[in-house]
């Protein structure tokens, strides 16, 4: 027997950055324990239309946990706080029938709201862009298994590779800091051989970035972690500090002359 | 209709020859010319992705857009088990020959075989890219590479990462693209949707999108524009896409002049959780990968509504492996996929609504241990145990087909160049490698194929030779696109009628999904053609859109993507009715062995639909033109599939 309810929401609508918000309530009638969160959203929105009011906007994509596009706070709870579950993953059946819920977007300065639930986090981006990569040009590399790599540590780097930039780290964050974030990709590179060359500057340079967007700092609460889909362990984090202290105090050989003849 | 060759512009000599025979013709761009030339690519998944940034590094100045918040989220992200590559790292006897064989063999004859041979070529440079970015591929104690075995082959090939593959190779693409944008050599536009192709003097010269944050519409113009905006599945409205996965780049490319080939062949996977209710909004697959250790089956009697565990082996029937016992549940999908259906045509499905099938671990955790069932698909049987509330460890899963890939796609010759000059597509989004059904870990592979490494050089090829006027978006083409863009958009925020986008969406879907789905028979497709023109109609007399054109209004989006399903759909039905023989995904009830061994079994006709079918926009509401470009099987010869 499929167990039907109702909830009671108050979602944050907010029509730009630049408009103020506020929080308005719906009911969610006929819920199915076998939805997701966002089918019974899209259920709310459907009856939103119906009224001609404007329906709830949220980012959403692959649906599946994967794309890193979804992400809201329920009661407070990055993705509703449930273990290693994005929101478009959470079904229904962990609720009860009148529960109260409350949707809130993302709260950090540096995730811009976009509209109602949905935010920029085009931070993430330039993290990336300043060093979160290994330079190998298109056809320059050599044969896969003349790079051999110890299993332990690929797996290792595979655990920190799961990030899906969702920002549920920086919205649990009381300093809402991105450490996770950025450790899990200077952990991932740094772990393997193919990223040693540019490890140093790698740290230096993506850690400058995430300060320059405005992300706070971490102190280590650990709210990250217990919020993250992918459950990339904090020690990631301790991990980038050290690189970072190392690759601070490091001598670092410079050329008198440059490369190009 | 015409039956008029396409040029398929394939260098001459010998096979293995080919690719280097036209990397040696190709006119050069000098380096220092490159940036003189811009290049649009519309999608960052993995053929997008890959192409601007290589591009990029070559030193074209590129542009990219993307309809989501961020490049890295494009829906490659979602592939799961893993990608081809003909290293034989196994030592199990594969070869670029064979991939090539088992290529064209699984899309059931009905790809390029010049193009195929090169896609097997490639794959080996594929892996060793990706592994120099810090792909975290799987690897041995000793440090080497590990591989699994797919559907569809019986080497050991595919080179994976946990059940996240697609995410890593797209994450690596990304961080190469990412560190062009960096570097100022690509300009990034997310947030951004191409809704027209701007053409002039026959060569496709720019793009009009729509800032989906502001509304603003907006001219880009280029030297060429790449298309690597993916596959047509959610015509369907449940498919395993991401739900913003859609039509319009390519339809638009296509009402401007691009032929779109083969639009019937879509692929059904076999291995996906079933629909639990009315409300679903998407269908969620467990990879293929677990069909290596999982066991496929159904009760043997019809109406049989005991738990599994209290079903006994004599009761069961594993009917994959009955049937076919040199691969068992490895077949290629399509196969998998119309035996499930038969199973639960025949009411021994199982699960709610009795469409479904078991696929079952008990005898693999029997066998390995419970801890190395984990350590392969730990992430998938924890993701079907957020879904469905069942813990596959004890009980076992069920799945049903779902549609998850389009092997059609707009018409490109062998440098992957559109039938409108300048216009290159790239992934999904072509026809070209697939034929009539993609073998599991093949869509990576041919994403990485086209964005690394064939395109970054066949673009050159015709920029060096195209000495066009320089052309601004000031340019009255440009000025007529965005007016009719615009006007559109109007049209559609204006509309206050009574249904909305998602109903209209659904009920194109259920159609498609019944007339043009697993299987298709003339008399399903002849009442779809009549249906669809209908709901296209009522569409944009009874839509209902919230006002806001300058904000983020995800139903006008919606709305405009689906306003392109209903003109895509028909023409799928049409290319379906006319291919009168089954291949690959498309099951033709008609068309089907009677006898012998392979009762059943799906019969394809080499005699008169041995072709790929190509067609021309005509107007609104007119019959498109088909065109055909015949296919030959000089290496591969023709024969009748056989998994048995």
């Amino acid at each position: 027997m499929t167990r039907t309810f109702s909830l009671t929401l108050h979602v944050w609508r907010q029509k730009s950055a630049k408009q103020a918000g506020q929080f308005a309530k719906y009911i969610a009638a006929n819920v199915s324990e076998h939805m997701s969160f966002l089918e019974m959203l899209d259920v709310v929105n459907q009856d939103l239309l119906a009224k001609g009011e404007d329906p709830i906007a949220f980012d959403h994509d692959c649906r599946e946990g994967i794309c890193g596009s979804c992400g809201f706070m329920v009661n407070g709870d990055a993705h509703g706080g449930h273990r290693g579950t994005t929101i478009c993953q959470l079904h229904m059946r962990h609720f009860k029938d009148g529960e109260e819920l409350w949707l809130e977007p993302w709260r950090s300065a540096a995730f811009p709201i976009v509209k109602d639930l949905a935010v920029d986090r085009g931070a993430f981006d330039r993290i990336i862009a300043s060093g979160g990569f290994v330079s190998v040009p298109t056809g320059s590399a050599v044969d896969g298994n003349a790079i051999p790599v110890p299993k332990t540590e690929a797996d290792l780097a595979m655990d920190a590779a799961a990030c899906i930039g969702c920002g549920a780290c920086v919205a649990m964050c009381p300093n809402s800091a991105a450490q996770l974030f950025t450790a899990a990709k200077v952990g991932h590179l740094g772990l393997l051989p193919q990223g040693q060359p540019e490890r140093d500057r790698r740290v230096l340079a993506m850690v400058g970035q995430m300060t320059a967007e405005g992300f706070g700092h971490c102190t280590s609460t650990g709210e990250c972690e217990a919020v993250c889909p992918k459950e990339i362990p904090i020690a990631f984090i301790a991990r980038m500090n050290r690189d970072y202290l190392e690759a601070s105090v490091k001598e670092r050989p410079q050329a008198n002359r440059g490369g190009s003849g | 209709m015409t039956l008029n060759a396409l040029n398929a512009n394939v260098p001459e000599g010998p096979i293995e020859k080919k690719w280097d025979t036209r990397r040696f013709e190709m006119k050069l761009v000098n380096p220092a010319n490159k940036r003189k030339y811009k290049v649009i690519v519309v999608g960052s998944g993995l053929a997008g992705g890959s192409a601007a940034a290589s591009m990029a590094e070559l030193g074209y100045d590129v542009d990219c857009f993307c309809y989501q918040d961020s490049p890295r989220r494009a829906h490659s992200i979602a592939a799961q088990g893993g990608i081809n590559a003909a290293k034989n790292y196994q030592n199990d006897g594969d070869s670029v020959w064979r991939l090539f064989y088992d290529t064209v063999k699984g899309g059931d004859y009905r790809a390029r075989e010049a193009n195929v041979y090169r896609l097997a070529q490639i794959s080996v440079n594929i892996i060793d890219q990706c592994v120099a970015q810090g792909v975290p591929f799987a690897r041995e104690y000793g440090g080497t590479l590990a591989n699994r075995s797919f559907g569809g082959a019986q080497v050991s090939r595919t080179f994976y990462a946990r059940g996240q593959t697609g995410q890593q190779l797209l994450l690596g693409a990304y961080q190469s693209l990412e560190r062009q944008i960096g570097a100022g050599k690509v300009k990034m536009h997310p947030r951004t949707e191409m809704l027209d192709l701007v053409v002039v003097d026959g060569r496709a010269r720019g793009i009009i999108t729509r800032d989906l944050v502001t509304g603003k519409i907006e001219a880009h113009a280029a030297d060429a524009v790449v298309l690597g905006t993916g596959g047509y599945g959610n015509v369907f409205y449940l498919s395993t896409n991401a739900k913003g996965c859609n039509t319009t780049a390519i339809w638009r490319a296509h009402k401007r002049g691009a032929h779109f080939a083969n639009p019937c062949f879509t692929q059904i996977h076999p291995t996906c959780i079933p629909v639990a209710g009315d409300y679903q909004s998407k269908l969620t697959l467990m990879s293929e990968s677990l069909r290596n250790d999982g066991r496929i089956w159904v009760p043997l009697k019809a109406g049989d509504t005991r738990k599994a565990s209290d079903i006994p082996e004599g009761e069961r029937d594993y009917y994959l492996e009955r049937r076919y016992p040199a691969f068992g549940n490895l077949v290629p999908r399509d196969v998998a996929s119309r035996a499930a259906k038969l199973a639960c045509d025949e009411g021994r499905g199982v699960g709610p609504g009795g469409r479904g099938v078991y696929l079952d671990f008990a005898e693999s955790i029997g066998r390995l241990g419970e801890a190395m069932i984990r350590e392969r698909y730990g992430n998938l049987f924890d993701m079907y145990e957020r879904i469905t509330g069942e813990n596959p460890y004890q009980v076992p899963m069920r799945i049903y087909p779902a549609i998850h890939y389009t092997m059609g796609g707009l018409w490109v010759d062998y440098d992957l160049m559109s039938t409108i000059p300048g216009m290159f597509v790239i992934g999904e989004a072509n026809f070209s490698d697939h034929g009539a059904n993609r073998l599991g870990a093949s869509a990576l592979m041919q994403g990485l194929a086209d964005g690394y490494f064939i395109l970054p050089y066949t673009i050159g090829n015709y920029l060096a030779q195209s000495k066009g006027p320089k052309i601004d978006a000031s340019h009255a083409a440009f000025k007529d696109a965005v007016k009719g863009v615009t006007a559109t958009t109007d049209k559609l925020l204006a509309s206050k009628g009574k249904r909305t986008v998602d109903s209209f969406h659904r009920e194109l879907g259920l159609l498609m999904w019944e007339a043009c789905g697993m299987a298709r028979n003339e008399a399903g497709l002849t009442a779809a053609l009549e249906k669809i023109p209908q709901i296209r109609a009522e569409f944009w007399k009874d839509v209902i859109l919230p006002s806001g054109g300058a904000e983020m209004n995800q139903e006008l989006e919606k709305a405009g993507r689906v306003a392109d399903f209903l003109e895509l759909g028909e023409l799928m039905c049409f290319d379906a009715l006319q291919r009168n023989e089954s291949c690959g995904g498309h099951f033709r009830e008609e068309h089907v062995e009677t006898e012998g061994a392979n009762k059943g079994e799906a019969k394809r006709d080499d005699d008169n639909y041995c072709y790929a079918a190509a067609w021309e926009y005509k107007g609104p509401d007119e019959r498109q033109a088909l065109h055909k470009e015949p296919l030959t099987f000089d290496n591969v010869h023709l024969t009748q599939r056989d998994y048995k």
